[in-house]
């Protein structure tokens, strides 16, 4: 009977381990297909088309290139090889103002082909259209598509996800976001949470260490909304008057809300680490005439040091993780920052902050799971360090 | 000559009274050592000269301990890191630090300031040399301590100890952790000390008292029993107890 029953629990463990698993595996593969599929997206918007006079011979045009069109940035075909052309960009939006209800049909059953002879008449002009639209035959030149590449993705330096008639989803502004972030975070948090660590392993009484601990461990129970509204509430108006910015919201802002939220894994797991020092050590370092701030800097700390580590690379795996706080507080302007006092925005924000909007499979949806890719393998990285820095310290103490 | 005098010397761990009354006078350059049961007080007591006890809180000393004639716990006397440098002491565990052999015996040197490389080098090699290891490590001098086996680690731990010319060596059960040939090297080692420093050395073993001792100090229950030249103590004692113990009647 307890044979049978053991043999069930086993069974049961195993089970639970697989399922986990795979569990895990799948969501990361849902993820990838996702995300690798922005690669097969047009750069075009689906199902339309743009058209261009016969003259024109401009065949192949990039989604910075369309967006320039359209937005009057570039006015003349020239930039992109084309003939000596005023660019007249047309939406079909424009076709209202142009012609009378009458003209169109109710049903816009003639505007196919009153578009494509505004086209042949305008030698300059590109209209962004439904391919259905157009007649059978039109004398027209179109733009030919091709999908999104890597290149544009990950270098691209513009991340507009709703432009039409070509969205842009340059990450690069992004990445260097969420870097900037952590960056900055770590660099306020580590001196605090090193200081903090070696004020209570080595200099606080026991009744002071007593009641820090609990309270720098309860600032990790605080939800990061809480974090990401006093930040809003207190930081964000400071730094705009300290540094007299045109609005607080900023990297900086972002930087030290995390930085706050990082300390306590900093400081605990470095904490530890100090303390477990042993007894042995400090004893024989004083009792060769050292003083105590000898002992901890050139005994303590060298000898705590993978856990230090430890405790630094969690602490930047926080903070590269961190949405909710972040997207409040760092204005969320998808451009690359030249100083940390601009706006900016995360990885991690974006995706929170644009997949309500995104059509479920579009590729603006696509590009959110592509960033998630690429959050786990800044995450998976750090990660990897941590193991690293852990085996390299359970090999030196055997 | 006395080198280290204690006068009327009580200790209390909180309420507990761990020594009491004791009045000794070390000769220098002599080895002095202290037998006794376990939790008998010798440790303290031995921890005392070079102010060890300090760290453990709600410990209290009374009475004196004079070092070269200077009261060493007097306020505003001589700096603790100072004594430090004059006491040194080796530990029943082998404790080397986590750097390299150098840096062990490198470290008094370095946390007292001493900045010159080749003073550094050369007087490592002599604390090496005179703690009887230098053979053994010259070729790996950058390698771990840890790489060392446990009685190369604890001669290394004499080394650093003596790195920094201290005129007194305390040693708490510096055998106690060691096989019977890393034993009789340490042993060797002290008697090989005896004639550059004043050594107060804790032990459990007798045969190793007798061997290495000038003079010896009977503890028992916090009280100092009975202390004289070692062969007296272990031919002829004058107390009842100290012949109980020496004989392995208890303890």
């Amino acid at each position: 009977m307890r044979r049978i029953f053991e043999k069930a629990v086993k069974w049961l463990l195993t089970a639970s381990g697989f399922v986990t698993s795979i569990v895990i595996l799948l969501i990361i593969g849902f993820l990838f297909t996702e995300g690798a599929g922005l690669f097969k997206e047009k750069v075009i918007e689906e199902g339309y088309v743009l058209a261009l006079n016969r003259e024109n011979n401009v065949k192949e045009l990039t989604a910075a290139q369309i967006k320039a069109i359209f937005d009057e940035d570039v006015t003349n075909w020239k930039e992109f090889g084309g003939p000596d052309m005023r660019i007249e960009p047309f939406r079909l939006e424009d076709a209202d103002k142009l012609f009378t209800e009458e003209e169109l049909g109710g049903q816009y059953e003639n505007a196919g082909s009153l578009i494509a002879s505004l086209i042949e008449a305008h030698p300059g002009m590109v209209a962004f259209v439904p391919e259905s639209m157009i007649p059978k035959g039109a004398n027209l030149n179109f733009i030919e598509d091709r999908s999104i590449s890597p290149k544009e993705v990950f270098a691209g330096s513009e991340w507009f996800p709703t432009a039409t008639p070509a969205p842009l989803f340059g990450m690069w502004p992004l990445l260097a976001g969420t870097l900037w972030v952590s960056l900055f975070a770590i660099l306020f948090a580590l001196p605090f949470g090193i200081s903090i660590a070696v004020y209570m392993s080595e200099v606080a009484s026991e009744r002071v260490r007593g009641f820090l601990k609990p309270v720098i461990e309860l600032l990790n129970g605080i939800p990061s909304v809480v974090y990401g509204f006093f930040g809003l509430i207190v930081i964000v108006p400071l730094l705009q008057q300290v540094f007299g910015l045109p609005v607080g919201e900023s990297g900086l802002a972002g930087s030290i809300v995390l930085a706050i939220m990082a300390l306590p894994t900093i400081v605990t797991v470095a904490e530890d680490a100090m303390r477990s020092c042993p007894r042995s050590l400090r004893e024989a370092s004083l009792a060769l005439g050292a003083t105590q701030w000898q002992t901890v800097y050139r005994v303590v700390i060298p000898s705590s040091m993978s856990g230090i580590a430890s405790g630094v690379v969690l602490g930047i795996g926080r903070a590269v993780g961190e949405t909710m706080a972040v997207l409040m507080v760092t204005g969320n302007a998808a451009a690359v920052p030249s100083s940390i006092l601009e706006p900016l925005r995360t990885i991690p924000a974006t995706i929170a902050a644009e997949l309500g909007e995104a059509p479920a499979g579009g590729a603006h949806y696509q590009s959110l799971f592509l960033l998630g890719v690429i959050l786990f393998f800044i995450t998976f990285f750090i990660n990897l360090c941590v193991e690293y820095i852990s085996s390299r310290n359970k090999a030196k103490n055997s | 000559m006395n080198k280290i005098e204690a006068i009327d010397v009580n200790f209390y761990y909180g309420d507990f009274h761990a020594l009491k009354g004791i009045s000794m006078e070390i000769p220098q350059n002599k080895v002095v050592a202290f037998i006794g049961p376990s939790g008998c007080g010798k440790s303290t007591f031995l921890r005392l000269f070079n102010r060890m006890n300090d760290l453990i809180p709600g410990s209290r000393l009374q009475g004196r301990i004079l070092i070269d004639g200077q009261d060493i716990y007097a306020p505003g006397g001589m700096e603790v890191d100072e004594l430090r440098k004059n006491v040194g002491m080796v530990f029943q565990r082998p404790n080397p630090f986590p750097k390299s052999i150098f840096d062990n015996v490198a470290y008094g040197l370095r946390v007292n300031g001493i900045k010159d490389k080749e003073f550094i080098r050369q007087r490592v090699e002599e604390s090496l040399r005179g703690a009887a290891l230098w053979d053994e490590v010259k070729d790996k001098l950058n390698s771990s301590a840890y790489a060392l086996s446990g009685g190369q680690q604890q001669r290394l731990c004499i080394a650093r100890a003596m790195a920094i010319s201290p005129s007194v060596l305390l040693m708490d059960e510096p055998a106690s952790a060691l096989d019977p040939i890393s034993t009789a090297k340490v042993e060797e080692l002290i008697c090989e000390l005896r004639n550059q420093v004043t050594i107060v050395i804790v032990t459990h073993n007798m045969q190793q008292a007798s061997r290495v001792s000038d003079k010896t100090a009977f503890f028992y229950m916090g009280e100092m029993i009975e202390y004289d030249d070692t062969k007296v103590i272990f031919t002829n004692p004058h107390k009842e107890a100290t012949q109980n113990y020496i004989t392995g009647r208890f303890g």
